[in-house]
């Protein structure tokens, strides 16, 4: 099953995943309709940086989700069959205990101040916005498997590379 | 995406089951490759004019202002402005190349020649110049100088081209709203510091900026580009011809000109024709020239030269494997043509010290030694029609017949074969009766975002049914030609009963044998003034306003910065501008609701009117024509 998967070297900045879910997640999910008619909707995923390090950051769907686990109303669960973590707004209480106990940072509040939003992963869409929407593959929609090979691979040629390099000396 | 939604164009089709075949990119591949394109980049909120940035404004909440402190509508204001004095300056540069071209020949400094007699003392006199008895030379010099005069100069000095052509109600309000503009370097220098850090701040003074640019466009680029060149090689007059790919020939050297500027294009005919018999010793049948782009319009319009394709079709001529060389001057040249004539065929030559590409070669061309260059870039194309694999060229069996050269003194010429004395007469009183409704002038370029030609060809087939007729210049006259609607046969096949009536009467009289096209192919983008010039010419002999004329303009498939110069020109002039897709602009509410909106269209007579679906656009349009119409009272 495909991740939603990150590569931060990659990333460069320019928050092109943060708008693409914004425009997801607005009323008409079509950025010049949504801009136009002054939708309001909010992104769920935060480029960050440290100033060495650009890193978009979303809701993981932990297998132990911690946020799960805070929260008290049921208004979070862990869907078994697509393994997302979701969120039935109607439940929420905006206790803001899951942003509390949320490593990452990835949960907020929405603009109306009352509920929690948090990625959703796109349910309309086959492949996340953000990752549709990433011009480097920074963020990647991609099975484990598939991004573990890819890094064992990429770790080959740098290997390569160096032992030729020391060859040559 | 498939083929079927890339171009209606069947020639480009067949060339793109060709390069998918053989795994050569082509523009809708690197569109695909783009797309979701940059969301800040399509509303227009990103700025990086300073080393703060690059800033770009949230849409949907926080930030709402750059570093320092510019809000979505000043940044969307600004870089508008910045994009228009982008194309303002291509247009004014053009026209600078043509002013000292005809600088030089009075000079007897180039081999160039003065054509058209008649225009330039036509224009000579219209600048208050003295015409009797004066050599030509010598007049093409006094030409000259006034014509420079538009480019640079001290003080508030206004543009002599616009004092001399423009209506004089253009000219006082241009002058009330403060946007009658001082010299054309002098305006577009004043964009480029208007939109640099720490300066205008205020979208509704922007965008009155952004209106003097298009009047800059108008008179100091297109028009004057126009008169030139007019003089220099000939105001055009009715041509047949073919085009689209079919026009290569398998068993000639096939050269392309693609570009803008006839300077180059002209001696490449020229020197093509001179040396066909070179060919014929190389083992070709001869020398074929083919026109792409708007340099491709010109040399059509005066030498009969047929156009191979308009610009998204650039790369597919070349994938033919039948081009033998394509040269280039300035303009609308994708830097791919390079990679695609590797993976076939054929040479690209770039001509100018502002206009090189990787992979191509540089011949420079001078207008000192226009003849010696342009005779090498033919012999070029000999040596490599030489290389030439036979095996690999295919040339789609794919060509229409065409009319174009509508220059407005050809339109006029036909018209006085219906009344001498007062040509203008029967055109306006098919106006006045209805049977021709109005005009829409479709102008502009190609858009990968648009299936190529698609809006041109549909929202014009819908027009010219409900009997409006359009005139078209650019690569839209180009699309419109590929589909047939340049030539007679779509009058009757499309027009409206009233149009095709008229056209019909105007045709036989000018001893054509049957009617007009329904689509008057003017020219070149430069020669929109040519479009201008009718309009001038048609509201001063009604005795009302250029704003009042039953007529739109439209850009239905617009790419270049110099497709929203002329648009915004177009506006100032008053007349209501269509555009088949939104520029970068829709991230700030002020400014998208100004350029489209009342306010504009109170001030100068004229707004922009987008709409992406051709048959919708058509009907606003014909609705617009009949509210005019109203107003006058027809």
């Amino acid at each position: 099953m495909e991740q939603i998967l990150v590569t931060p070297e990659r990333c460069l900045g320019c928050h092109s995943c943060e708008l693409s879910c914004a425009v997801e997640h607005s009323p008409s999910k079509e950025l010049l309709a949504a801009v136009a008619g002054g939708e309001k909707t909010v992104p769920r995923v935060f480029v960050e940086t440290d100033g060495k390090l650009n890193f978009p950051l979303q809701c993981r769907h932990c297998q132990e989700p911690a946020c799960v686990y805070a929260c008290m109303s049921g208004a979070l669960s862990k869907e078994e069959k697509t393994g997302k973590v979701v969120v039935s707004e109607e439940k929420c209480v905006g206790c803001w205990m899951c942003v509390m106990t949320c490593p990452f940072g990835a949960i907020i509040q929405g603009s109306d101040h009352k509920v929690i939003k948090k990625c959703d992963r796109c349910p309309d869409r086959e492949e996340p916005a953000c990752t549709t929407a990433c011009p480097t593959d920074a963020i990647q929609f991609i099975s484990v498997d598939q991004f573990s090979k890819d890094r064992r691979r990429k770790y080959l040629t740098v290997f390569n590379s160096q032992r030729e390099e020391a060859e040559q000396l | 995406m498939p083929i079927e939604n890339k171009t209606i164009d069947r020639a480009a089709r067949e060339m793109l089951r060709r390069t998918a075949d053989d795994g050569v990119k082509t523009v809708w591949d690197r569109l695909e490759e783009q797309e979701p394109q940059c969301g800040f980049g399509t509303l227009g909120i990103c700025c990086r004019n300073c080393l703060q940035g690059p800033c770009r404004i949230n849409p949907f909440g926080q930030p709402d202002r750059g570093v320092c402190g510019a809000t979505a509508d000043t940044i969307v204001a600004r870089n508008l402005l910045r994009s228009l004095a982008g194309g303002t300056a291509a247009h004014v540069d053009h026209a600078y190349e043509a002013v000292e071209a005809l600088h030089k020949l009075s000079e007897g400094n180039v081999n160039y020649e003065i054509k058209d007699e008649a225009k330039l003392k036509e224009i000579a006199s219209k600048l208050g110049l003295e015409t009797e008895n004066k050599d030509m030379g010598e007049l093409a010099k006094e030409v000259a100088a006034k014509a420079f005069e538009n480019f640079g100069g001290h003080g508030s000095e206004g543009l002599g081209w616009l004092e001399a052509w423009a209506p004089k109600e253009r000219i006082d309000t241009w002058a009330e709203l403060g946007i009658l503009p001082r010299k054309a370097d002098r305006e577009i220098r004043e964009a480029m510091h208007q939109t640099t850090m720490g300066m205008d701040a205020d979208p509704v003074n922007l965008l009155l900026s952004c209106l003097k640019q298009g009047i800059v466009d108008g008179f100091a680029g297109l028009k004057l580009a126009t008169d030139m060149q007019d003089i220099i090689f000939g105001t055009p007059k009715p041509v047949q011809t073919e085009t689209n790919l079919g026009v290569l020939k398998e068993d000639h050297v096939n050269i392309i000109v693609h570009g803008h500027v006839p300077l180059l294009s002209e001696k490449v005919v020229e020197w093509a024709r001179k040396l066909n018999n070179e060919a014929k010793d190389a083992g070709a049948a001869g020398i074929n020239v083919a026109g792409i782009c708007c340099t491709g319009n010109e040399v059509l319009m005066r030498q009969g030269i047929p156009p191979a394709t308009n610009f998204l079709g650039q790369e597919l001529a070349l994938a033919t494997g039948a081009v033998d060389l394509m040269v280039v001057d300035v303009q609308c040249i994708m830097p791919s043509v390079a990679t695609v004539a590797g993976c076939y065929h054929g040479e690209i030559v770039t001509t100018m010290p502002i206009t090189k590409i990787p992979g191509a070669e540089h011949v420079p061309f001078t207008l000192e030694e226009a003849d010696e260059q342009a005779q090498k870039i033919v012999r070029r194309a000999l040596e490599s029609y030489q290389k030439r694999n036979m095996d690999k060229v295919y040339i789609p069996d794919e060509k229409v017949s065409i009319v174009a050269g509508f220059s407005v003194e050809a339109i006029v010429a036909a018209l006085s074969k219906v009344d001498a004395a007062d040509p203008l007469k029967p055109l306006v009183e098919s106006i006045k009766s209805g049977d021709i409704l109005g005009a829409v002038g479709t102008v502009g370029c190609n858009n990968a975002k648009i299936t190529q030609d698609s809006m041109h060809v549909e929202m014009v087939k819908e027009l010219i049914a409900n009997n409006v007729l359009v005139v078209a210049t650019g690569c839209s006259a180009h699309a419109l030609g590929k589909a047939g609607l340049l030539h007679p046969d779509a009058t009757v096949k499309f027009a409206g009963e009233g149009l095709k009536k008229v056209l019909t009467a105007v045709g036989e009289a000018a001893g054509l044998g049957g009617p007009l096209p329904p689509v008057l192919h003017m020219g070149s983008c430069v020669d929109n003034s040519r479009i201008g010039d009718l309009l001038t010419a048609l509201a001063a002999y009604l005795g009302v306003n250029v704003k009042d004329l039953p007529v739109a303009a439209s850009a239905p498939e617009p790419q270049h910065e110099k497709a929203l110069s002329i648009g915004i020109w177009a506006v100032a002039m008053g007349v209501l501008t269509h555009l088949g897709l939104p520029p970068h602009v829709l991230g700030s509410a002020v400014v998208a609701e100004t350029l489209t909106g009342e306010k504009i269209e109170s001030l100068v007579g004229g707004k922009f009117y987008v709409e992406s679906d051709p048959i919708a656009a058509a009907g606003g349009l014909i609705a617009h024509i009949k509210s005019k119409r109203k107003a006058l009272g027809i």
